[in-house]
């Protein structure tokens, strides 16, 4: 049973802080980081919760976990049912508790925060997803209802497919997600990197969905093999659900983009991640990095590709990033283990050159010094900059972290989509229903580069639109009328 | 996972591979190319479609065993299987415009043999100048004489047609008959280099296909940039193909040296643990 112990004496429990790998040790390895509470530690920070009458915390969760009852589970130490609360609004919870930018959703709402430190909610989720593998998994199976008949594919496997077809596949629904890799996992394999989300996990979220019925293909382009259209003509599917991400890389349109030595983070993260080119020569797909590596922007994406810069032995890595720090996008959490593992962060600091070598190879880059002017459209101070402050860094490596956009293979190839001006699929927010009836959308093919727990919600709020959708709608499975 | 049916020595180094992959063998157009990948160690290769055969499910791919990559897969057995995606890239855009040259060098045949055929589908009269160092190494002889008109060869030694590159004979053959309608060239990246400033003064509309480094060939990446009409281009989805007048080869030839040394120590690596197995593998050109 749970200590009983007075509101004042619950916010004044210090919060817990998170065992992590020494940083000098860490850029070592690619070992994850944060090595997770320890049961005590988890009960602790669990009784620092108010367990509030009105919880502004779920209203800061994109998904609405019930998070004080969650919380309530683990000051009694039952964390079996902590995760089954957890899991009846996120799938994902390992996934989500190591990736989840907590101080921009519930932690930043949540009122121990207004004097003390937040409840670390998000580390919470994360023990109680981990307790269960540990346990040897499986303690939270869903349960997969009667067959309905109905076919539905998915296309990409990033969080919002793979959120999709798990809901899906729980209703019955015969689901079959089609990924353009050979692997499944969206960005959490090719982009994220092993220290922040062990690759185990992803699979273990794959395997579990397996045995939920779901089908898996790799090595399907959609848009390619088969068409949208086609997938429904030729493959017999009764809906279609797109979450094909936001994976068009941006460059920045300045000179010397295109020598040897310049990548865009996807390029740089794919090589290391998901074909492994850390372990090269053992691993067949090189990396190519030099020793002085900048990193363009200071988002996850560009804390990423530093960190990782580190790991490979790069004897010195810059962030140039145009604002400063207070205005960086990324998790707070890989902003301080950047900071505590040496990046050397240039605030105000923007390229306008990369200069090259007569065999195209990258020998350094010129910085224009801004100022913070007047706030722009988004709210921030627009970074300007400040007239004759330029100055330049030797370096043989630089790497785009500056955003993605829509990859236009799928929806180029579908006539009728209709797409804003950025190129992302419109859809119709209650259901995720594109313009073309029966094709759903979510993710960032729809909001643009977003978040996990964005994509997963989006997935969820599709599953629900697709079903309504089969049932009232298409009425018979196809399968059936064949 | 599609298996390799058949695999067939053609030329030292080079061998082709009929793979049975159904779908991409329906969906299969000209110009378009595949990325395999051997086992989880390895590395995607893309390999361009040479043929297909939608009733049989079957792909044709022709390699040239220039690195670690492809000398291993040189060394699988039929039956073997691999993983492949695709079709991928723009279909080559296929029209009857009269006259068609076809130039091709080296390991360039195989991807030029779809389109010289389908052109020559459309009502043109496709004339095909195809070369390499020595007779041995000008592949696809039989297969690429069906799919054109006429057949000029050119090899570097003179032992089978006529001495020079094919660059030579292009000049010859625009001399004698006039200019055509359109040049398609495919081979190194200097051979096409030479025939695009060819026939940039003479205005003849010239189609080059571009093979740069890459990984995804979804556009997910930008490894596979080229700079065209002064534009980065993926080459994986906005080409392989482009207006030859309009492309950087200088740039381009120096990226597809961007990983000359792990290739290097791949290679050797490689060479070390197969001694007795693997051929020795051709010059890069
Ligand atoms: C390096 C990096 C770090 C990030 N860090 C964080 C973080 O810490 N926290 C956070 O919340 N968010 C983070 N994000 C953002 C987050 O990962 C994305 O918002 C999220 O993955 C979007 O999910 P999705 O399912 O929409 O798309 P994706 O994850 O992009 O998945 C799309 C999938 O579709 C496949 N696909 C694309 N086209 C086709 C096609 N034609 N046919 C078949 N398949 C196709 C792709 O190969 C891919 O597997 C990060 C992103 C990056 C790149
Ligand atoms: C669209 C396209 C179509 C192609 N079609 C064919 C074909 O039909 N037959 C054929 O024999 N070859 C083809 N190639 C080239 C083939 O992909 C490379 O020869 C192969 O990847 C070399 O790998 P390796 O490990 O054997 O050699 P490496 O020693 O790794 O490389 C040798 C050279 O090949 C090039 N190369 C290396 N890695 C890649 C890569 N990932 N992508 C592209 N090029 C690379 C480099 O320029 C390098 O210098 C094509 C390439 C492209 C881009
Ligand atoms: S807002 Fe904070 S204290 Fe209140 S229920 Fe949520 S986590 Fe607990
Ligand atoms: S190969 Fe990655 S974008 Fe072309």
């Amino acid at each position: 049973m749970g200590r009983e112990l007075t509101k004042k004496e619950r916010m004044e429990l210090p919060r817990q802080s998170m065992p992590t790998q020494d940083p000098m040790d860490r850029i070592k390895n690619f070992d994850e980081v944060a090595l997770g509470f320890t049961a005590e530690m988890a009960i602790t920070e669990a009784e620092r919760c108010l367990e509030c009458k009105k919880p502004r915390c779920v209203d800061g969760c994109p998904v609405g976990i019930d998070i004080p009852a969650f919380i309530h589970e683990m000051q009694e130490g039952d964390f079996e049912k902590a995760l089954a609360i957890i899991k009846q609004a996120n799938t994902l919870p390992a996934i989500c508790g190591r990736v989840c930018p907590q101080e921009d959703q519930c932690e930043q709402v949540c009122v121990v925060g207004n004097k003390y430190k937040p409840v670390a909610i998000g580390r919470l989720e994360r023990f109680v997803a981990d307790w269960e593998v540990a346990q040897g998994g499986e303690i939270v199976m869903p349960e997969r209802q009667p067959e309905t008949g109905f076919k539905v594919a998915i296309v990409g496997s990033g969080p919002a497919g793979l959120a999709t077809a798990a809901e899906l596949a729980m209703r019955g629904h015969s689901v079959t997600v089609y990924e353009a890799l050979h692997k499944p996992g969206g960005v959490l394999v090719y982009g994220i990197p092993e220290f922040r989300l062990p690759k185990k996990i992803v699979e273990d979220e794959v395997g579990n969905l397996k045995k939920l019925g779901v089908e898996l293909r790799y090595n399907f382009v959609v848009g390619k093999i088969a068409s949208v259209q086609e997938l429904f003509t030729e493959y017999n599917f009764d809906a279609v659900f797109i979450g094909t991400g936001a994976g068009l890389p941006y460059f920045m349109g300045i000179p010397g983009e295109d020598y040897i030595g310049v990548y865009s983070a996807n390029e740089f993260l794919t090589r290391v991640n998901l074909m492994k080119g850390f372990d090269f020569p053992a691993f067949d797909t090189p990396v190519g990095m030099g020793r002085r590596v900048a990193v363009v922007g200071s988002g996850n994406v560009a804390m990423d590709c530093l960190r990782t810069a580190k790991r490979l032995g790069a004897e010195e890595v810059i962030c140039l990033y145009r604002r400063t720090r207070a205005e960086s996008p990324a998790r707070l959490e890989e902003l301080e283990h950047a900071e505590e593992e040496a990046i050397d962060f240039r605030w105000l600091s923007s390229p306008v050159e990369i200069y090259g070598n007569d065999d195209a190879r990258v020998t350094g880059v010129r910085v224009q010094k801004m100022e913070l002017g007047e706030p722009d459209a988004s709210g921030r101070r627009r970074p300007v900059p400040i007239e004759g402050e330029q100055y330049d860094v030797e370096l043989d490596t630089i790497i785009m972290g500056i955003g993605q956009g829509p990859n236009p293979l799928v929806t180029r190839s579908t006539e009728g989509l209709e797409l804003n001006r950025w190129g992302n699929i419109v859809v119709d927010e209650e259901t995720m229903m594109t313009s073309i009836p029966g094709v759903f959308a979510g993710g960032d093919i729809v909001t643009g580069a977003a978040t996990v727990i964005l994509a997963m919600g989006a997935g969820k709020v599709a599953a629900e639109g697709i079903d309504t959708y089969l049932r009232e709608t298409v009425k018979v499975p196809k399968a059936r009328t064949a | 996972m599609p298996t390799l049916l058949e695999i067939k020595e053609i030329a030292p180094a080079f061998k082709q591979y009929l793979v049975e992959t159904p779908e991409i063998a329906r969906k299969h157009q000209a110009g378009q190319f595949v990325i395999v990948l051997l086992h989880d160690h390895g590395e995607r290769i893309p390999l361009t479609i040479a043929d297909s055969d939608a009733e049989a499910g079957t792909i044709t791919l022709v390699v040239q065993e220039v690195g670690k990559s492809t000398m291993e897969m040189g060394l699988m057995s039929e039956g073997d299987q691999i993983e492949v995606v695709g079709p991928l890239g723009t279909p080559t855009h296929v029209e009857k415009l009269g006259t068609c040259v076809c130039v091709g060098g080296g390991a360039g045949i195989a991807p030029l043999l779809p389109i010289a055929r389908a052109m020559k589908e459309a009502g043109n009269e496709v004339v095909s100048i195809l070369g390499g160092r020595t007779k041995e190494l000008v592949i696809l002889r039989d297969e690429m004489t069906e799919a054109s008109t006429e057949m000029i060869y050119t090899t570097d030694d003179g032992s089978f047609g006529a001495k020079g590159f094919v660059t030579n004979a292009l000049e010859q053959l625009i001399e004698e008959r006039g200019k055509p309608d359109i040049v398609i060239a495919i081979g190194p990246a200097i051979m096409m280099k030479a025939v695009a400033e060819m026939t940039r003064p003479l205005e003849i509309s010239t189609v080059v296909s571009l093979n740069t480094i890459m990984i995804d060939g979804t556009g997910m990446c930008g490894g596979c940039r080229v700079s065209v009409g002064g534009d980065s281009k993926f080459v994986c989805v906005d080409g392989p193909e482009f207006d030859a007048h309009t492309v950087d080869f200088d740039l381009m030839m120096k990226r597809q040296r961007t990983f000359l040394s792990e290739e290097n120590v791949a290679r050797l690596r490689f060479l070390e643990s197969h001694k007795c197995k693997a051929t020795k593998g051709t010059e890069v050109s």
